[in-house]
């Protein structure tokens, strides 16, 4: 066992952070504490330390605990790190409750235009994450946490999932390579996690290992999800006897071999819900670089979308981290609608509102969709096979594209549920 | 000594620094009778007749004007941290062997933390202005000997026109003026833009030194400071460094959280209809409250909308916005960037405004209530819609008021603030210190929602089917707590070191010494 373990961060740029140091010492708890909030929350904040080191059995120990303004369940994650550095045997785990807001169930078939990433091990960008709206936040484990600092973040990932209302995001981690990453599972299914991210995903056994984990930890079988009473048939997404949905997967392909095998990786599991591409990781292994016009990457993207939608999973395209360039990212987004993907990564807030109005269908498409359906209903009202538009005949697949751009003109607010019947009342 | 209770139920002193003081009333309740203060007649049989009233140095300056122990000494702040004018003046006054002085800035800020070192040795006896930065722990720690008297800029005039503040010797930093005295701030090296928060003192100052860096042959115009009251003219290397105006109360945020309650702000001046062609806004300090101009002024274009006057201190996106025709005037408090310097001196349609014309509450009418609508920050806020601007939630001095107490005259007040900083709530039961009164206090605008004051059920129907987040502020106070858990009150020490004074001259509120634990 070391002589002492610190984890957390300390500093003048910290924020909403706390920096733990803990040193075994007979003579009971010592505890010093310097803390921004010291006026408002010392005692709170002694309590917090002294019941969490109970809760550990840490009777004795020199504890020091310098507080930049951190929240409760990111003080009792630094302190847990702290405590299982110290003693790597400890299995416990000392959780904030899981609150009512952070317990809410996701769909498979919801939208995922933006997919905020935010940096697993950094709290005070978790914290408001949810007020930005972004269809769902990524807390990482991957690549934006450093190697030394994996432990304490998951811990903090866990806590944040247990408690930050991210205000109806849903609730994305990528984890870490496997088989790493399957370690972290164990911490994340209890914490009403919607989607893993499977990062360099590209062979699908990576997939089956990733559901077989979640299945080992919810107790149940991976691969026939079973309805719950007033659970809408087609989400796909089930709960454990807790109550704890099981997590839907995104993997993600970052190599030639993964574009090569991607539909495999797609229909790997029938709790994948969206395959994701990551160009940084792909144009290294392709020995290129990554340019703004993304030639070097078209096939790939063709590819993961074609996959995707012959698996009958969502296709998502990867981040745009230009932050200034606003422009580029709308062009990107059109580009990827384009291509038939339906959402887009960010690294920044701002990009978010950019991304969904990218996404949204024009006006012109959404009255040229109203039309098709409209004479579509009639058609089938009439008993005709044939649907025609003015002297136009229209084939099933475009009444199928209009069929999805009215429901998406729906859920983004841009059309009332009811246009229909408006829309005939009109025409009376 | 005696501490009674306000009309806010807060515990005030009766007297400080040896005057007598009224504890505040209630809104437009304290109406004092009286005459202005006004300095003796002067004739210029005792000024030279060439105008040349030059004189070499700082310390000849004050010698020529008669300084004593014990007299009130004024400096401004139109250099904000870059005032270099302050430290040098008292530096003479210690060479002078004075003791007993009391500083009456119209900000300080921390570039004055040399002053410390005079205030130890007892020169300078107490500050009468606002206090942050090591001013202000000096202050909120119970060393200072005097007791802080914090003023808005409008009752900082009001102070001495009333007479409450007889100005001994004001000191005025000037990056333009002629040996007559005749001065601006808007030529130069140095140009800072507007020198009018020296204009009261200018006007009621027993004696007035102008000291500049750029020293021009009569007429120095425009004459933002007349000669007519200026008794010498100094000559200094440097008298301050306007690069330093800008700081981080006046620029443009850019954290995506203060973005998005910008953004959110201009909403709700769009929805309620507030924005309408020829309506008026006043942008404050503060990241945040500058920054709902940049997302208003979008909305103003879409909708073909044309405002007639802006109230700020102006940056270069509301020069932008008079430069593009959204707006036909500017009045100009104080400049927070060269292009507002530029803006004021080149345009003539870019007006500087002095506190008189824009805050002072004992005048005959004054522009902050003919503004539509007014956004200002905060440090917190309590469920009654009460305000602090000038102490940390811990009890420590961190803010001065500016010109925050004058603009909640506005017809709309909107407060733009983060529901809670790291783990700090800001909005509270009871603020720590009141600087506002809640009743006129209109719209708290954070991430989390926006709150309306329920005295005002027609902003609450002008936004009712607008989309808006709003919501009681009962009901967001729970949400951050529930984030950060309810706060212990800070530990305070029993002595007052600084009151609050109101617009009318009433103290508002008490700051006290903060013990270490």
């Amino acid at each position: 066992m070391p002589d002492f373990a610190e984890a957390g961060r300390r500093g003048k740029e910290v924020r909403s952070d706390c920096w733990v140091r803990i040193e075994p010492k007979p003579g009971g708890i010592k505890l010093t504490l310097t803390s921004k909030v010291e006026t408002m929350f010392g005692k709170a904040i002694r309590k917090l330390v002294r019941d969490e080191l109970a809760f550990f059995d840490i009777k004795d120990a020199l504890v020091t605990v310098e507080d930049s303004g951190a929240l409760p369940f990111v003080m009792m994650a630094r302190i847990e790190a702290a405590v299982k550095r110290l003693n790597p045997k400890e299995k416990r785990e000392y959780l904030p409750e899981l609150l009512d807001h952070a317990n809410q169930p996701t769909t498979r078939e919801r939208f995922r235009r933006s997919r905020l990433y935010l940096p697993g091990n950094e709290p005070k960008f978790m914290l408001n994450a949810g007020v930005h709206k972004p269809d769902a936040v990524i807390l990482d484990l991957e690549d934006s946490v450093a190697p030394a600092v994996k432990d304490e973040a998951l811990f903090l990932v866990r806590n944040a999932l247990r408690q930050i209302d991210f205000m109806g995001a849903e609730r994305m981690v990528r984890i870490n390579q496997l088989p790493r990453g399957l370690d972290e599972l164990e911490c994340l299914v209890n914490a009403n996690v919607h989607m893993i991210l499977i990062p360099k995903c590209e062979d699908p056994q990576m997939v089956k290992d990733v559901d077989a984990r979640i299945s080992r930890q919810l107790g149940d079988s991976p691969s026939f999800p079973k309805r719950k009473r007033g659970q809408s048939p087609a989400s796909g997404v089930k709960r454990d006897a807790s109550g704890v949905q099981r997590p839907l997967l995104m993997p993600i392909i970052e190599s030639c071999l993964g574009v090569f095998r991607a539909l495999e990786v797609a229909q790997a599991s029938r709790n994948v819900a969206a395959l994701t591409i990551g160009l940084e990781d792909y144009t290294a292994d392709l020995g290129t670089q990554r340019t703004l016009d993304a030639k070097e990457s078209f096939w790939a993207r063709s590819q993961v979308v074609n996959a995707a939608r012959a698996a009958g999973v969502q296709p998502i395209d990867t981040v745009f981290s230009d932050i200034n360039d606003m422009e580029g990212l709308r062009q990107s987004v059109l580009e990827a609608k384009g291509m038939g993907y339906e959402g887009k990564g960010c690294i920044h807030p701002r990009q978010i509102v950019p991304i969904h109005e990218a996404f949204a269908p024009a006006d012109a498409e959404i009255d040229r969709a109203k039309r098709i359906v409209l004479a579509w209903r009639e058609a089938g009202a009439k008993g005709l096979g044939a649907v025609a538009l003015g002297s136009k005949m229209i084939d099933p697949p475009v009444v199928k594209r209009a069929l999805r751009t009215v429901d998406m003109a729906i859920r983004m607010g841009r059309l009332a549920a009811d246009w229909e019947t408006s829309a005939l009342e009109g025409a009376k | 000594m005696r501490l009674v209770r306000n009309a806010l139920d807060r515990l005030v002193p009766n007297e400080a620094n040896g005057k007598p003081q009224v504890p505040f009333q209630g809104v437009n309740r304290h109406h004092p009778k009286g005459r202005k203060a006004a300095p003796k007649i002067p004739s210029c049989i005792d000024y030279p007749e060439d105008g040349n009233k030059l004189v070499p140095d700082l310390k000849a300056a004050l010698v020529k004007v008669g300084i004593r122990n014990g007299m009130t000494v004024s400096t401004h702040h139109h250099f904000r941290d870059g005032d270099l004018l302050a430290v040098q003046l008292f530096d003479a006054c210690a060479e002078l062997g004075l003791k007993d002085l009391v500083w009456f800035p119209s900000a300080a800020f921390p570039c004055h933390k040399p002053l410390i070192a005079h205030l130890e040795s007892g020169m300078i006896h107490h500050i009468e202005g606002s206090l942050n930065g090591p001013l202000g722990d000096y202050c909120t720690d119970g060393k200072m000997r005097g007791m802080g008297v914090l003023r808005s800029h409008g009752g900082r005039w009001q102070a001495i026109q009333d007479g409450e503040v007889r100005v001994d010797i004001a000191v005025i930093a000037a990056p333009a003026a002629d040996a007559f005295g005749n001065a601006n701030g808007v030529l130069g090296e140095s140009a800072c833009g507007s020198l009018n928060f020296a204009l009261a003192d200018s006007m009621y100052a027993a004696k007035v030194i102008v000291a500049t860096d750029n020293l021009m042959p009569f007429p120095c115009v425009p004459w933002q400071i007349q000669g007519n009251n200026v008794d010498v003219v100094v000559k200094l290397d440097r008298i301050g460094n306007p690069a330093k105006i800008v700081s981080g109360t006046t620029q443009v945020t850019k954290s995506p959280d203060r973005l998005y309650i910008a953004e959110l702000v201009a909403k709700f001046i769009r929805d309620s209809g507030i924005m309408r062609d020829g309506f008026s806004f006043q942008a404050g300090a503060g990241g945040t409250s500058l920054a709902f101009a940049v997302y208003l002024k979008e909305m103003m274009q879409q909708a073909g909308v044309r405002a007639r006057f802006i109230r700020a201190g102006s940056n270069k996106y509301l020069v932008e916005m008079l430069e593009q025709g959204l707006t036909d005037y500017i009045l100009d408090g104080q400049t927070f960037d060269l292009d507002g310097v530029r803006s004021m001196r080149d345009n003539p349609k870019h007006i500087a405004t002095s506190p008189f014309t824009s805050y002072n509450f004992h005048g005959k009418g004054n522009f902050a209530s003919l503004v539509d609508v007014a956004v200002l920050g905060a440090t917190e806020v309590d469920t009654s819609f009460n305000a602090n601007v000038v102490t940390h939630s811990d009890g420590r001095l961190l803010h001065g008021i500016g010109g925050w107490q004058n603009c909640l005259y506005g017809k709309c007040v909107i407060l733009a603030l983060p529901a809670f900083r790291d783990r700090i709530p800001v909005i509270v039961d009871r603020v720590t210190t009141v600087c506002g009164p809640g009743e006129l206090i209109d719209v708290i605008v954070t991430e989390r929602g926006i709150c309306i004051n329920p005295l005002r059920p027609d902003l609450l129907d002008a936004v009712k089917n607008s989309g808006l987040p709003v919501k009681p502020i009962e009901q967001l106070k729970a949400e951050v707590d529930a984030i950060c858990g309810r706060p212990e009150k800070a530990r305070l020490g029993g002595k007052p070191v600084a009151i609050v004074k109101w617009v009318d001259g009433t103290v508002i509120d008490t700051v006290w010494q903060v013990l270490k634990r």
